[in-house]
């Protein structure tokens, strides 16, 4: 397996790098959603633009009421981040799920992001968390909130000349609780069905999937629906999971099968929120 | 003779090179002036080629030859044969298509991959980008993918002169009225339509050839991930190129697991020995995972309905099977023999069932050549048999050990007691099948376990245990019997022990190893019969200019028929060390005896030792008259008998209630394997076996799609057992020696695969019961939905 | 054609090499280090397993581009002077390899996972070694393997 040629730069910074973008160019940045698709000739790029050693994309920081981590954060330094596991302890054990060691040591936040695959488990626990994308072009800097940044299958808000810079979090009140809940695609370890759900203290929550649908997507329906979090709500609220959405089928679960793991895996999700 | 290694846990000589990353396979070999080979390929499963133009790739960078189908066609070549003849009920000749090597202009692709032509280039970049410029027009055409559809009126043709589409049809047993009255007659009849699922082997190494023709020499040299070098030459040399066989050397270097998938002769391999002769350049092909799940031969793919009839007590009386079995689009070189003479003959089980008959379907489909994979053909009839003992004993409220019991073959040594005569025309070695059950079933606990089971059920969980007990033929075989059903070669196995001047002994098998480590069990064996040290001793494989001649390995018999072998070879250099040792001795060689490494007159101290006299074979000067010097013998042994091993697997899982989810908490093998050279060694073929059964129940599964395209062609889809999907396993041993050749062993490589797929299944249905919903089969592989679909529908 | 500098197993290499290399692709080829395997092409086998700046990464999802300036460690690298790293010697003591087709990158994978945490339960050890497939052991013995070299490890630390 070897991928079409395509030319290779290494910017060192972000305004660099956008120089560089146009044309048949994509971003690389752990590589690890970008080179399967190259090896196995998917696509064929004529130019890989590299910034996973561009300094302001490798930070993770508090900044003011903000949670930022940068475009080229990997799973990995998530997972281990003290910053992440005092203020969201969610994203470092979700990155515990996601991959293998292996990957999780090269694949980024920002790549996996950008790149979209339905099934990717970020995306569900960005959504929950109220994590919102910030994106810089030659024009500069705009911020779409996760809600906004998912638009379809592999497809989201970024365009040509963008690079996804930053993820920015609010920093949970005192007393949220957040959690992701994943059916594991036997095969890839993607997510089959993916719930990330919060829990805020004034008893509103956040609820998540991917895995379900062409697009991760937050559930407003059940989000409504949690009511006064008892166990009996809980359980009505999930069943109202992933309604409204066209659901996925493949050979490991079809429509109706994921369907009923959504509500299963939103059930999980809720009730890990009140023990 | 006391034994220093024999039966001890010695660990492995090979491991040092593998440890430190110092193996070779294939692909590590870079030869002087190396080419790269990359293949165009079919990307439809049926379709006509209607043109091939290779002008552009012709003149992209580092390009050194094409070839296409048309190319091949003009040489006379007709492609690969299958070794194994098969012919239908009525005595007609079985349907043997040819197996080009690559598709010719106005010729059809009969599978995804099917290759049309082939690019050599300096790179291997170079190569597949060429390759990509190959343009080829296609006209796509009806694919069929299932065995039973294609059998049916109507269905597409995969070969023109094959209708309904059969290579042959087969029966065995006892007359078919004969069952069918027993089968009337039964008080109760059990019955399972079912499909065994095809299965992709997925040996971790990619196949990888390289082809090195030298013109000064005229000579030939293979560089081939096989489990058997000498089969693969002389299929290449006798059938697929012409080529003499003196002028041809296969060599099987290092290679990266098996499992039956490496047996076979591909076109791949004839394909760079031919061109590189064309191009004057060594060539390597590796193939990528993405072709390997395309090309290499898949396993099992039965469509099977089977009855089994019983008495009021529970008595088995009869046994009839209906089965389909998906062959591929061409024939592999196993691949009519396994469904059949692999399949149908160990229908008998451990039971004594007296009326058994088997009627099979041998298919063309539009998917690659299905061939034995780990256990071939007998883990399809031990599913068979151990789904339907479940399944019978939850019908007829009996207990599932109980009604295997009561049914088993006592026990037989195959010397004092004859060996069993089965229905199905095997006469089993020796066998003591209550003896593994009894021993599994203390493992398991089984009283504590139905307790848990209960409270587990109280409690809203579902826990369930499932029994298998198997029996497989192996050590396959002799040569007089599998030739008059059909095999096209002997299944003997040669061995030649040379021991050096220096006493130090070099033995060269015609068995491959390729993880059964054979550098170190056979190594043990001629260390022990020769009182040396395991340094000592050296184990040659792989080539066939060293090793005389080799069947290669698989079907569990390296140690049953490659070591049978190498004993052969030991003994005979023991009789002449006696001849030697008893000149210097100035004694008869009857008065001596061997052992410790060394000839002692009996009754004094009076001894030489092995050391010495092999000096003296090689410098003869006191030597006895008219004996030759050297001491270098060759034997071939071709068995008496298959061995029998057996055993009973025990599995104990949760399902999940709400996802159907399945997670395996136990897993209990007892297994008999015969006597035991290296129990480390046996242990972890029998822990890779029950991965590889336990994937099959619960993961594993190609799926092709009505269009004959391969859905789940790369490990993002198919699933296959990871180190968190499996428990720590639970075995044991019984040692019941195979009577009939002179290790007493009876082989280990495919038991773990062949009890544990039905003892797995059968643990989800049990816990399935337990609460309360009366399921009677669930399609392999177990996936959540499957379980959960089951729950949903009972 | 990229210039690339790098050092592996403590020995620094340039070369220049077209970008679309994969830095598997390159140990085995420019450099001969052919202990690396490749088993797949989907990044799921961790055949190709090597230690890149102290973690273990999949070389068939790396070009060599991305690692110039870095520092590798090859299973050829992973115990220099004919010793065996405690992993090593783990599969060999307790029959944690057959074909060795996998094993490499398992080993390499392993001793990443003992770095990081000396002591793992069983199940941390089968999590850990979820990125590899290995077909002929049923990882029974590797995780045994595993347990020997942590345990071997803790020994010589105390």
């Amino acid at each position: 397996m070897i991928s079409y040629p395509f030319d290779y730069v290494r910017p060192e910074s972000v305004e660099e790098a956008l120089e560089h973008l146009g044309g048949d160019t994509k971003i690389l940045a752990g590589g690890h959603s970008l080179l399967p698709t190259l090896k196995l000739r998917l696509s064929a790029p004529d130019k890989l633009v590299d910034i996973a050693r561009i300094a302001s994309l490798k930070k993770i920081k508090k900044d003011g009421d903000e949670i930022v981590i940068g475009g080229a954060v990997t799973h990995r330094e998530i997972m281990d981040s003290e910053i992440i596991q005092k203020h969201l302890p969610v994203l470092s054990e979700g990155a515990a799920v996601i991959g293998d060691p292996m990957i999780r040591y090269k694949g980024t936040m920002g790549g996996s992001l950008a790149h979209a695959d339905p099934s990717a488990d970020w995306s569900a626990m960005v959504l929950a968390a109220g994590g919102e994308i910030v994106i810089q072009s030659k024009k500069g800097k705009r911020t779409v909130p996760a809600t906004e940044f998912f638009t379809g299958f592999y497809s989201t808000a970024l365009k040509d000349g963008d690079i996804l810079i930053e993820i920015r979090f609010p920093v949970p009140e005192e007393g949220t609780k957040m959690t992701y809940q994943k059916f594991t695609q036997p095969a890839s370890r993607f997510a089959l069905v993916g719930c990330a759900a919060a829990r805020l203290p004034d008893g509103s929550a956040r609820v998540a999937f991917t895995g379900v649908a062409d697009a991760p997507f937050r559930d407003k329906g059940v989000e409504e629906a949690v009511g006064d979090w008892s166990e009996a709500t809980l359980e009505a609220a999930a069943q109202k999971a992933a309604e409204g959405q066209n659901i996925n089928a493949d050979h490991y679960a079809s429509e109706e099968y994921r369907l009923h793991l959504a509500k299963v895996y939103c059930k999980r999700a809720l009730l890990q929120l009140v023990n | 003779m006391s034994n220093k290694y024999i039966g001890q846990s010695v660990k492995r000589v090979e491991d040092k090179r593998f440890i430190t990353g110092k193996g070779r396979y294939t692909d590590d070999i870079k030869l002087l002036g190396m080419t790269h080979a990359s293949f165009v390929r079919s990307p439809y499963a049926h379709a006509r080629v209607t043109s091939i133009d290779i002008s552009a790739a012709e003149s992209m960078p580092g390009v050194v030859a094409i070839f296409t189908g048309d190319d091949i066609k003009e040489t006379g070549i007709v492609g690969v044969p299958t070794g194994w003849q098969v012919n239908f009920k009525n005595g007609d000749t079985m349907k043997e298509p040819p197996h080009p090597l690559l598709i010719a202009t106005g010729s059809t692709a009969k599978h995804i991959g099917d290759p049309v032509a082939v690019v050599i280039a300096e790179t291997y970049a170079q190569a597949v980008d060429a390759a990509e410029a190959v343009e080829v027009d296609w006209e796509d055409l009806e694919a069929v993918t299932d065995p039973f559809k294609a059998t049916q009126e109507g269905a597409t043709l995969v070969h023109d002169d094959s209708p309904g589409n059969l290579a042959f049809d087969w029966e065995l047993g006892n007359p078919l009225d004969e069952v069918n009255a027993a089968i009337d007659a039964s008080a109760h009849v059990t019955t399972l339509e079912f499909v065994n699922q095809r299965m992709v082997p997925n040996a971790i190494e990619p196949r990888s050839y390289i082809g090195h023709y030298d013109e000064v020499s005229d000579k030939y040299t293979l560089y081939t991930s096989t489990q058997n070098p000498h089969l693969i030459r002389l299929l290449m040399c006798a059938f697929v190129l012409g080529l003499p066989e003196h002028k041809v050397r296969v060599l099987g270097p290092d290679v990266g697991g098996g499992f039956g998938s490496k047996i076979f002769h591909y076109t791949e391999e004839a394909l760079v020995t031919w061109a590189s002769q064309q191009t004057k350049r060594p060539i390597k092909w590796t193939e990528t995972r993405s072709e390997a799940f395309m090309l290499d031969a898949h396993g099992r793919d039965h469509v099977t309905k089977a009855e089994m009839g019983f008495d009021g007590e529970g008595n088995v009386k009869a046994l009839r099977i209906k089965t389909y079995a998906n062959l591929g689009a061409y024939l592999s070189t196993f691949g009519p023999a396994v469904p059949t003479y692999l399949h149908g003959t160990l229908l008998q089980g451990l039971y004594t069932t007296p009326k058994i008959h088997i009627d099979l379907c041998g298919v063309f489909t539009h998917t690659v050549a299905v061939d034995a994979y780990r256990g071939a053909g007998r883990p399809e009839a031990t599913y068979l048999l151990e789904r339907l003992m479940d399944l019978a004993a939850l019908e007829m409220g009996k207990d599932p050990v109980e009604l295997r019991k009561q049914n088993f073959i006592p026990a037989f040594d195959g010397v004092e007691q004859p060996g069993y005569q089965t229905q199905v025309a095997l006469q089993y070695d020796s066998g003591n099948y209550h003896g593994v059950v009894d021993k599994a079933m203390k493992m398991l606990d089984y009283k504590k376990f139905r307790e848990m089971q209960q409270e587990a059920a109280q409690n809203g969980k579902l826990l369930g245990v499932g029994f298998s007990t198997y029996i497989e033929a192996c050590g396959i075989a002799p040569s007089a019997v599998v030739g008059s059903l059909g095999a096209r070669a002997g299944l003997y196995e040669s061995a030649q022990v040379r021991v050096q001047p220096t006493g130090k002994v070099s033995v060269y098998s015609g068995s491959h190893s390729h993880g059964q480590g054979h550098e170190t069990t056979f190594a043990q064996i001629v260390a022990d019969k020769f009182g040396i040290p395991m340094e000592d001793v050296d184990i040659v494989h792989g080539d066939s200019d060293a090793v005389a001649f080799g069947m290669g390995t698989y079907g569990s018999r390296s140690l049953a028929v490659g070591g049978s072998a190498i004993m052969k070879s030991i003994d005979k250099v023991l009789e002449k060390g006696a001849k030697i040792a008893a000149h210097k001795l100035e004694c008869a060689a009857d008065d001596l005896e061997f052992a410790e490494g060394k000839w002692t007159v009996k009754g004094t101290d009076k001894h030489i030792g092995f050391g010495d006299v092999a000096l003296t074979a090689y410098v003869p000067h006191v030597y006895p008259e008219g004996l030759e010097p050297g001491l270098d013998f060759a034997s071939f042994y071709d068995p008496a008998n298959f061995t029998y091993p057996f055993g009973c697997h025990i599995a104990v899982v949760e399902v999940d209630k709400e996802t159907g989810k399945v997670k395996l908490q136990r897993f209990i093998a007892v297994d008999d394997v015969g006597n035991v050279i290296n129990p480390m060694i046996v242990d972890g073929q029998i822990h890779g076996g029950l991965a590889q059964g336990i994937g099959q129940a619960l993961l594993e599964g190609a799926i092709y799609d009505d269009y004959g395209q391969l859905v789940n062609g790369s490990y993002m889809d198919y699933a296959m057992p990871r180190a968190d999907d499996l428990p720590m396993f639970e075995l044991d041993r019984q040692e019941t020696p195979c009577p009939h050749n002179p290790l007493g062993v009876k082989g280990a490589g495919e038991a773990g695969t062949i009890g544990s797929t039905p003892a797995v299944v059968n643990a989800v249905i049990d816990a399935l019961w337990s609460g309360g919903h009366k399921v009677k089969d669930i399609a392999m592989p177990l996936t959540g939905e499957r379980v959960w679909r089951a729950m949903q529908s009972s | 054609m990229s210039k690339i500098t790098l050092k592996v197993n403590q020995k620094s290499h340039s070369h220049d090499v077209e970008p679309r290399t994969l830095l598997a692709h390159y140990l085995r080829e420019q450099l001969s280090l052919t202990g690396t395997h490749i088993g797949c092409d989907t990044s799921s086998c961790g055949s190709c397993t090597v230690h890149m700046d102290g973690m273990a990464v999949k070389s068939c999802t790396i070009l060599a581009v991305q690692a110039d300036g870095s520092e590798i460690t090859t299973i050829e690298g992973l115990a220099p002077n004919g010793q065996l790293h405690a992993v090593q010697q783990g599969f060999k003591e307790c029959h944690g390899l057959q074909c060795g087709f996998c094993t490499t990158g398992m080993i390499m994978a392993a001793a990443d996972l003992l770095e990081r945490n000396p002591d793992p339960s069983e199940e941390d050890i089968r999590h850990g070694l979820e990125g590899n497939f290995c077909r002929c052991t049923g990882y029974h013995n590797i995780v045994r393997s595993v347990q020997w070299a942590a345990k071997s490890m803790s020994e010589l630390v105390n």
